[in-house]
């Protein structure tokens, strides 16, 4: 993509594709990173402003579409021009996912009940750490189109899907051990769930800036090898 | 080299290998193998000067009549050398028809334009037969329908893509096993490209089409081979649909992505 095109415009409209998915992304990591905040705090204002942005996130999807659309309509790109639309068309609606997790995750702060002596607050924050450095990762990794980047986030995720499982196990014995909790330890497996799929998002993301860069799908090589 | 695609093995029609022109000194072709076959439409694509034409050109020998032009290398025509001493080139042209930019009738009726060629090469016995021709070639054309009611008008009375269309009709009536298309939409307006286009897609099967085009998007829609030329040589080959999603080589890239300096 070093060279810029004879059009002008049309390096222009990419770019500014690429300055709206790269906006929509790090929205999307913020809102986690408070969504997380507000959960573990109880921080009912932090928690409202994550769900008011979501709003803004959803906008900016519809924002990602228009133009793509235009792009596609008044370009016709072709070759890496055309994988780098197609996947942010792609990039902008599982963002927008993530926006919605953090949403969910920002809207179970109200629904924590004996905050100090619950537990399992403590142990969810490693969780999203990994899940938000994953999200973080694949934009830089957009960002500087880096396939080797973004198939490294992809094998992340493992982690986060192993952390889900022993999370899994460790509040439902809590459940067992302190019926009077089950109401919050429920919601922190909402909470856990939605960070896991936040993780299975990121790796989408990932898979598809390494098709943009490459025009090669990670999944066909790993079968291959 | 050229950068090939793996690729299914095609029933050649034409197999060029290693096939350089010359223009006196300069040197318009480097060392181009291909294999053209019925299956497939191929597409050669590539910016003004890069040798495309030329490359075409040299599959019928067209180029034969500029003074200073030689041609190195092989290209076979059934297996037959198509520049051996012993090859009739009218008979060759009739094997390899061509359609050219601008649509070009002879200034006769739509009917003397078609039966032109089945007549010289005596491909008919009787003016029944040869009405025949005719009549199959232009509806193969898809313009049977437009001129049956007026075969003595001249063809030069017709629209530019109705031209077109005849002189289709024209380079079909000789049965020919491939056609040569030099660009042949550039003069026309959307719709009459559609109708070229669609009949290309009609015809492959029956004959090995290969077309010249400086649209991109026409290539993509109307070929399933991609040849893509610079500076003389033949950079990449391949599928139609890789090389507009992901091709190989950097110089096809910017070329097709309007980054072409």
């Amino acid at each position: 993509m070093g060279q810029e095109h004879t059009v002008k415009a049309f390096d222009e409209d990419i770019t500014k594709l690429r300055g709206l998915i790269a906006e929509m992304g790090g929205l999307a990591e913020m809102s986690l990173t408070e969504a997380m905040d507000a959960l573990v705090k109880g921080n009912l204002d932090l928690a409202a402003q994550v769900i008011q942005r979501d709003r803004r996130i959803d906008s900016l999807e519809a924002e990602i579409d228009k133009l793509a659309v235009r792009i596609i309509a008044l370009r016709a790109p072709m070759a890496d021009d055309l994988r780098e639309v197609i996947a942010a068309l792609k990039i902008a609606g599982v963002i927008e996912r993530i926006g919605d997790y953090s949403k969910n995750i920002a809207k179970s702060a109200d629904k924590i009940e004996q905050r100090k002596r619950f537990e399992p607050l403590t142990l969810v924050p490693a969780m999203s750490d990994l899940a938000r450095g994953m999200v973080h990762d694949v934009m830089t990794a957009y960002a500087a189109r880096d396939p080797v980047l973004a198939k490294a986030v992809v094998e992340r995720d493992e982690m986060v899907d192993a952390f889900y499982e022993s999370l899994f196990r460790n509040l439902t014995s809590h459940m067992m051990e302190n019926p009077s909790t089950i109401t919050s330890a429920a919601q922190m497996l909402f909470v856990a769930r939605n960070i896991e799929r936040i993780g299975d998002h990121a790796t989408n993301v990932a898979e598809m800036v390494y098709y943009a860069a490459t025009g090669e799908y990670l999944t066909d090589k790993e079968e291959k090898a | 080299m050229s950068t090939l695609h793996d690729l299914d093995a095609i029933e050649a029609r034409i197999a060029a290998r290693g096939v350089s022109v010359f223009y006196g000194e300069k040197r318009a072709i480097d060392d181009v193998s291909i294999d053209i076959g019925a299956d497939y439409v191929t597409a050669f694509i590539g910016p003004s000067g890069c040798g495309k034409s030329t490359f075409l050109r040299t599959l019928n020998r067209m180029n034969d009549t500029i003074p200073g032009a030689r041609v190195e290398g092989e290209i076979r025509l059934d297996g037959e050398d198509i520049y051996n001493s012993g090859m009739d080139v009218v008979q060759l042209r009739a094997r390899v028809g061509m359609v050219f930019q601008k649509p070009n009738p002879f200034p006769k009726s739509i009917y003397e334009n078609v039966a032109y060629g089945p007549r010289i090469h005596g491909l008919s016995a009787s003016k029944s037969e040869l009405d025949e021709i005719v009549e199959r070639s232009l509806k193969r054309a898809g313009l049977w329908d437009e001129v049956k009611d007026r075969l003595t008008d001249s063809g030069t009375a017709l629209s530019g893509g109705q031209q077109q269309r005849l002189c289709i009709a024209r380079a079909i009536a000789v049965e020919p096993e491939v056609i040569l298309m030099d660009e042949p939409c550039s003069a026309l307006d959307p719709i009459a490209t559609a109708k070229i286009e669609e009949l290309i897609a009609e015809l492959r099967g029956n004959y090995a089409i290969v077309i010249v085009t400086h649209s991109m998007q026409q290539a993509a829609r109307v070929s399933q081979r991609t040849a893509f030329f610079h500076l003389g040589k033949m950079v990449e080959y391949g599928r139609t649909a890789d090389i507009f999603t992901n091709p190989r080589e950097e110089r096809t890239k910017d070329y097709i992505t309007g980054r072409y300096g």
